[in-house]
């Protein structure tokens, strides 16, 4: 009994992370027809904005030791301000460029994040200790030790997805967007601003990013150029599977993927347990065929003609 | 798009005052061939200047570009005729490479690295050049079977498959412990690939996907590209020919993807990951994504602007003091070299024209190819 909790909750906060990671991405695929290879360099950059940029081998504190309120605010504002520059300087001059472009262009830009992580803070994995009593308090279930983290995990995503839910339905601003994912053309032409709904989308597009890189952070404890990438490819093929374009979509296919991840690492026999990631992505091919328009259909997944 | 073309013709037009007029059976053969005639006697000049007075490091760099161009044409093949953007491609090069690993290495290092092989490979060795050609059938065979299931989706679908099948095939021989090492080094491909035979393979490749691009299976793949409804109302088959476009240009990059393993005579999976995806797609986004001439043009410039920021790295002495270009910047430079292209010149460098007969006598028969491409 013990041991299927302890399964379950660490689907669900791997679910989680996948959702949070995933509605970054389908946040900018609804607006804006963009898949952005890039949000797994945000969410390392979100990380990598705790530390002093420098060289060396050592992690040198720096956001990391403010008062944990002020921390989450100043990662959150920096990823944001990242995301903007990012739409501002490559992803405005492509707006009209097709889907495929606009993949590329996230690509490259993806690419020279990394790189540039490389040039500045090297490419050596630095050890970074944030929060780790987090994971260290654990609570007794049925003779079996649950941690707090993943708990808490599981708890930021359900809050982070009610106030996103609030902010879509009930604040004009969210209308808006909620009408520029559904037409962008129509929505342009009742006076929605493009600049403005796509600008938005990359903040909390940003936002999101550096809330999981935290919770990342303080599960792993370690700081690589490339740690957000896994997330990003898993977080992407849930935007697949759930239906591109639709949020709830984004929101259960990153807990498909978490859920199915963490059962068939549970549950295949050891000796194809290493091929769990061929199957999960397997999956992906197989959602296309079957279902091209994910569990969740929108329309925005249409092609526009 | 048309517009593009016509600037593409003004800017073309010759302004020689001696040239020559195609005439008598030769000069007519090569003016037809010319895109690759022109890319051959290009890459034959590189090779020869670099294997005459360039350093060994220089000459390792050059079989390495080479292999980059062979697989930069491969990934024309498909994503130049068929429309179909492709991040699934370096896949089909981790197959041919260790493909070739499961036939030329010595029976001794296979059974101690690679035990898991049956026993009739375990125990022979193949010829290089059988094993490069074999190595680009099997990486054909899988793209058969893959592309079977991935043509039929369409525009944006089909590259996020693509994409999930390098994932797939990446994560697959990660753990494949038997027959690829998985995540430790395979080692012990006898070292064959030198730049004359990279040379002689580049221009096969580039020949040969110029007279797919030009036979009625490319035209019909190209049809579908620009136009898939009219292009199947006027009976192109179109999953078909891009099944077709896939396949050939997987067995390409797999023979690519062989000949690497044999010039480095050693194999990690994670060297066939994103970032030698993004390179490759780099060089062909550059160049220009639907034109031999592109893909060529793309990987030389890459590959050269790449030699000289690694130079740049290394550093160099300005008044007694040592500047340097900190790491990674060179794949920065790429990288927004290749976001600048994007935005201000989406074609490539190319305009995706081909380069055609520069010289006099020939404006009709260039108009007439200009609108074939």
């Amino acid at each position: 009994m013990g041991y299927f909790i302890q399964v379950i909750i660490d689907a669900l906060s791997l679910g989680s992370l996948y959702a949070l990671a995933a509605l970054g991405i389908g946040l900018l695929f609804g607006v804006l027809r963009l898949i952005n290879f890039a949000h797994g360099d945000f969410i390392t950059l979100g990380a990598y904005a705790l530390i002093v940029p420098a060289y060396g081998p050592n992690a040198i504190r720096f956001v990391a030791d403010f008062h944990p309120v002020l921390l989450v605010i100043c990662t959150i504002l920096i990823v944001v301000a990242i995301a903007l520059i990012s739409e501002f300087l490559v992803f405005r001059p492509l707006r009209y460029a097709s889907a495929a472009t606009l993949m590329v262009g996230s690509f490259a830009l993806s690419y020279v994040i990394q790189n540039l992580i490389i040039m500045i803070y090297s490419g050596r994995p630095k050890s970074l200790d944030l929060w780790s009593v987090l994971t260290e308090i654990k609570f007794d279930v049925s003779g079996v030790d649950i941690a707090l983290l993943p708990l808490l995990i599981i708890a930021v995503t359900l809050i982070l997805m009610a106030l996103l839910v609030l902010f879509l339905k009930r604040t004009p601003w969210g209308v808006q967007m909620r009408a520029a994912a559904e037409d962008f053309k129509m929505a342009r032409m009742l006076g929605v601003r493009a600049n403005f709904v796509i600008s938005l989308a990359f903040v909390l597009s940003g936002a999101l990013a550096a809330v999981v890189s935290l919770l990342f952070e303080v599960q792993t404890g370690i700081l690589t150029f490339r740690m957000g990438t896994p997330l990003m490819v898993f977080a992407f093929i849930a935007t697949v599977i759930g239906g591109m374009g639709s949020l709830v979509g984004s929101v259960v296919g990153g807990m498909a993927v978490g859920v199915v991840s963490s059962i068939l690492q549970a549950g295949l026999p050891p000796e194809v347990r290493g091929y769990r990631d061929v199957f999960v992505f397997g999956l992906v091919i197989l959602v296309l065929l079957l279902r091209p328009q994910g569990i969740v259909l929108s329309r925005a997944a249409r092609e526009r003609v | 798009m048309v517009s593009t073309t016509e600037a593409g013709r003004d800017r073309k037009r010759p302004s020689f005052k001696y040239s020559i007029e195609a005439k008598g059976p030769i000069l007519l053969t090569v003016r037809a061939w010319w895109p690759p005639v022109l890319w051959s006697i290009v890459l034959l000049l590189i090779v020869v200047i670099v294997m005459g007075a360039g350093s060994l490091t220089m000459q390792k760099t050059l079989i390495d570009a080479l292999i980059k161009l062979m697989v930069v044409v491969g990934l024309y093949v498909f994503i130049g005729n068929s429309g179909i953007l492709s991040f699934g491609h370096i896949g089909f090069m981790m197959i041919g490479a260790y493909a070739a690993a499961w036939q030329t290495c010595c029976p001794k290092t296979k059974k101690l690295f690679i035990p898991g092989l049956p026993d009739y490979m375990l125990t022979h060795q193949f010829p290089f050049i059988v094993s490069v050609v074999v190595s680009g059938l099997l990486a054909a065979f899988i793209a058969l079977i893959a592309g079977s299931v991935l043509m039929r989706l369409s525009g944006i679908a089909a590259s996020i498959g693509t994409f999930a099948f390098l994932m797939v095939m990446y994560s697959f021989y990660l753990r494949w412990d038997p027959w690829t090492r998985g995540a430790s080094t395979m080692t012990g491909l006898p070292v064959h690939t030198d730049s004359w035979v990279m040379l002689a393979f580049c221009v096969i490749v580039m020949f040969g996907a110029f007279v797919y691009a030009r036979s009625r299976y490319g035209l019909s793949a190209k049809a579908s590209r620009d136009d898939e409804v009219a292009s199947k109302a006027a009976g192109v088959n179109v999953v078909g020919q891009r099944l077709l476009s896939f396949v050939v240009s997987a067995f390409i990059v797999g023979m690519a993807g062989a000949l690497f393993g044999h010039f480095l005579g050693i194999l990690t999976v994670d060297s066939f990951g994103l970032p030698l995806t993004f390179i490759t797609l780099a060089m062909l986004v550059v160049g220009g994504m639907q034109s031999l001439s592109g893909a060529v043009l793309g990987a030389i410039v890459i590959s050269t602007l790449f030699e000289a920021l690694r130079q740049l790295e290394v550093g160099f002495d300005v008044g007694g003091t040592l500047v340097a270009l900190p790491g990674g910047g060179r794949e920065v430079g790429i990288g927004i070299l290749m976001l600048v292209i994007l935005i201000f010149r989406r074609n490539g460098l190319t305009a995706n024209q081909e380069i055609y007969w520069p010289f006099r006598g020939d404006a009709m028969a260039k108009t007439a190819m200009t609108r074939r491409s």
